[in-house]
């Protein structure tokens, strides 16, 4: 399972800005009899030098790396960071200015929505072409086309011509053929989100199946960070054309969201001058938080977690409550508020002592934003303040000594609610 | 540097003769599916279809008989100027301007599909050459109907031992209409001032190849001249076949097929060289 599947050694693309290609023949003759006469360019703008270096753009800049068979590798990076053109560059659709790729097997591709689809043929007949783009026989695509068909979902209109297709059929088609044909190498560049949810996730357990029974290679590039998480096991961070980070997903996820390591480490955070709030026309409350009685916010699952929180306001406010709102991943999964109310005087400094209860959130690292509101007599809230985040914690696991299941999250959530009862076991007829 | 074991190896830079005709062929299949999806999608959604494939030759033919043949009155050494015609124009023509027009768009008209997959880009052209075969074989039918209406009227029309030389004309024409047309599909990829080109130097083309008059019309300094344009030995060698007239002059056929490798040859190492990087500038 270690044999090298795709090796990248030192590639660069480079592109010329401004207009390409969009001169004359006439033009370029122009511009070569008058260097061979050693005179000006007639077609160059007044001032401008002839092959500036500043003229050229490095979309791609040395990058190197290597993947096994099997490996399912995410390739992440913000738009216009290279990672399209990396994947160009490894399905040869255009060529490397320098460096060399070496690839061991065939790769289908889903560069785009319905790659080598031809609108006038139906269904049918594109599965057939697109097998032969990648090589393959027609007795191969024979032996494979009842299980595409049956996994695009599409049987009802496999015999019309793709033109007529919604574009979700297109992804569903699309797809179907990419995963079924005999290749090794797969790459798949943000084609699922114009499937519906369900099929996405078919999809993904469909790469992952392949991957981890077939040994098929998986290069996958995606905004979306949960199924970056479901699918890969490694992952490589591209940031202006080179490389920053290799290696697992969760590290490679946070470089890219350029999440602070120290801060989530930090059992004392300071909301100073420009620190993330809401709602700041209304007077700052929260001044700090401060963590008790650890070294740094780990705590097993069901521990407690005591916070002091510094509060001060320039007004007084009466009955204010305090919420927790818990996020994984850049998204709310859970709240809790304080339990009750308190009064605040103008100009006095508070000091609010609290225990925040740790069960049923699962192992992860999680981030809490402290928000403080008041709300009215038919519940509207009142913001006062928030700050985001209000601290870090994160949730270690225990040593499995009693053999329980292990979690995983990235299917199943955060929360661990308690176990379902199971009032009584009884055999039926049928 | 990337060592030999791997199967596929991307180089920034390759040598000018580093041409993969090897994969071509492991990709006939290909070939052949897109010939077929040619043909297929060119008559969709039109009421008449193929029948397309006989009007059209025909009707140009009848209005060239009347405006060549009954107006001008351009001497065809004793045949029927309308079987004259059609010969030259339906037959070898007809097929050589399809292969040239059609492979001359390689990298334009594709370039949807050759910026997401890869496979060996000259799939595309040598399929458009022989999806232009399939016209080839129906126009070759609708000659013969009319050869035998007229060989029954009398008119002085036989075959002759050319007739064997067809393939080798077919391979020919195939050859040149594809070596012009991937050199035009290589520069079109920067220049669009050649797309313009096309359409009028094909029509300038056919008037100095002998379609619509014969070689013997002509002075003889005027015949060698015409002569050595590689497409008129073609026209002369299947008129002889087909009708018995005029002569296989093997010299310049001969000119005829170094012109036509020499073409081809130029016109695969430049198609080679631009389709690594063509979508770039395209």
């Amino acid at each position: 399972m270690s044999e090298l599947m795709i090796k990248i050694d030192n590639v660069s693309k480079q592109y010329r800005l401004g207009a390409i290609g969009g001169r004359t023949l006439q033009g370029d003759f122009e511009s070569w009899w008058a260097k061979k006469r050693g005179k000006d360019d007639p077609n160059l703008k007044i001032g401008s030098k002839v092959y500036e270096k500043n003229e050229t753009f490095l979309a791609l800049d040395g990058v190197s790396f290597g993947v096994k068979k099997g490996e399912r590798v995410g390739i992440i990076g913000h738009n216009g960071a290279g990672k399209s053109t990396l994947l160009k560059l490894l399905c040869r659709v255009t060529a490397p200015s320098k460096g060399e790729i070496g690839l061991n097997g065939r790769i289908t591709s889903m560069l785009e929505v319905g790659t080598g689809f031809n609108g006038e043929l139906t269904g049918r007949e594109n599965i057939y072409m697109n097998g032969a783009i990648l090589g393959m026989t027609k007795k191969e695509i024979d032996s494979k086309i009842e299980d595409i068909i049956e996994f695009s979902e599409c049987r009802q209109f496999i015999d019309t011509p793709v033109k007529r297709y919604s574009s979700g059929m297109y992804v569903k088609l699309a797809f179907a053929v990419a995963a079924h044909l005999d290749s090794e190498i797969m790459i798949m560049d943000e084609v699922l989100a114009v499937g519906d949810m369900a099929f996405q996730k078919k999809c993904l357990e469909k790469m992952s199946d392949v991957s981890k029974s077939d040994g098929r290679t998986i290069l996958y590039v995606s905004h979306n960070m949960n199924t970056i998480r479901q699918l890969c096991d490694r992952c490589i961070v591209i940031e202006h054309g080179k490389k920053v980070f290799d290696g697992d997903v969760e590290s490679a996820i946070k470089i890219y969201l350029r999440k602070n390591e120290s801060e989530e480490l930090a059992t004392k955070i300071v909301y100073g001058e420009g620190y993330q709030r809401k709602n700041v026309e209304k007077g700052i409350l929260f001044q700090r938080t401060r963590l008790l009685n650890r070294s740094n916010p780990k705590c097993f699952s069901g521990e407690m977690l005591e916070f002091v929180v510094n509060l001060r306001s320039e007004r007084d406010w009466e009955n204010i409550n305090l919420r927790f709102e818990i996020q994984a991943n850049d998204s709310v999964f859970a709240t809790c508020m304080s339990d009750s109310g308190m009064d605040i005087k103008c100009g006095r400094n508070y000091s609010v002592k609290f225990a925040f209860n740790t069960t049923h959130i699962v192992k992860g690292k999680y981030q809490v934003s402290l928000v403080a509101f008041q709300y009215d007599d038919v519940g509207n809230e009142l913001l006062i303040d928030g700050v985001y985040p209000g601290f870090y914690f994160e949730i270690e696991e225990k040593i499995n000594t009693d053999n329980k299941l292990v979690w995983e999250t990235q299917w199943w959530g955060n929360i661990h609610l308690q176990d379902v009862m199971i009032i009584e076991v009884s055999e039926t007829e049928s | 540097m990337i060592n030999e074991s791997f199967k596929i190896i991307i180089r920034s830079e390759t040598k000018w003769y580093d041409v993969d005709l090897k994969s071509v062929w492991a990709y006939r299949d290909l070939i052949f599916l897109f010939v077929k999806r040619n043909f297929s999608t060119r008559y969709k959604q039109m009421v008449l279809g193929p029948v397309w494939l006989i009007i059209s030759p025909l009707l140009g033919t009848v209005i060239s008989t009347f405006v060549f043949g009954t107006i001008a009155g351009i001497p065809t050494d004793g045949i029927p100027y309308f079987l004259f015609y059609m010969c030259g124009n339906s037959l070898v023509w007809s097929y050589f301007a399809d292969c040239l027009t059609s492979t001359s768009g390689t990298f334009t008209a594709n370039a949807g599909v050759f910026g997401k997959v890869y496979f060996p880009r000259l799939v595309m052209p040598i399929s458009s050459v022989i999806t232009g075969l399939i016209d080839f074989v129906v126009h070759v039918l609708m000659f013969m109907i009319f050869w035998v209406y007229y060989k029954v009227s009398g008119a002085q029309i036989n075959f002759t031992w050319a007739i064997c030389l067809i393939p080798m004309l077919l391979v020919q024409m195939a050859a040149l209409g594809l070596g012009c047309g991937i050199i035009i599909s290589s520069l079109t990829t920067k220049y669009r001032d050649l797309t313009v080109l096309v359409g009028f130097g094909m029509s300038l083309w056919m008037y100095i190849t002998p379609i619509i008059y014969s070689t013997t019309s002509l002075s003889d300094n005027l015949r060698h001249l015409c002569m050595l344009n590689p497409m008129s030995p073609v026209v002369e060698i299947f008129r002889y076949a087909f009708l018995g007239t005029g002569e296989v002059s093997l010299l310049y056929w001969g000119v005829s097929w170094f012109f036509t490798i020499s073409v081809l040859f130029v016109g695969i190492v430049l198609f080679n060289k631009v389709e690594k990087t063509f979508m770039d500038t395209v």
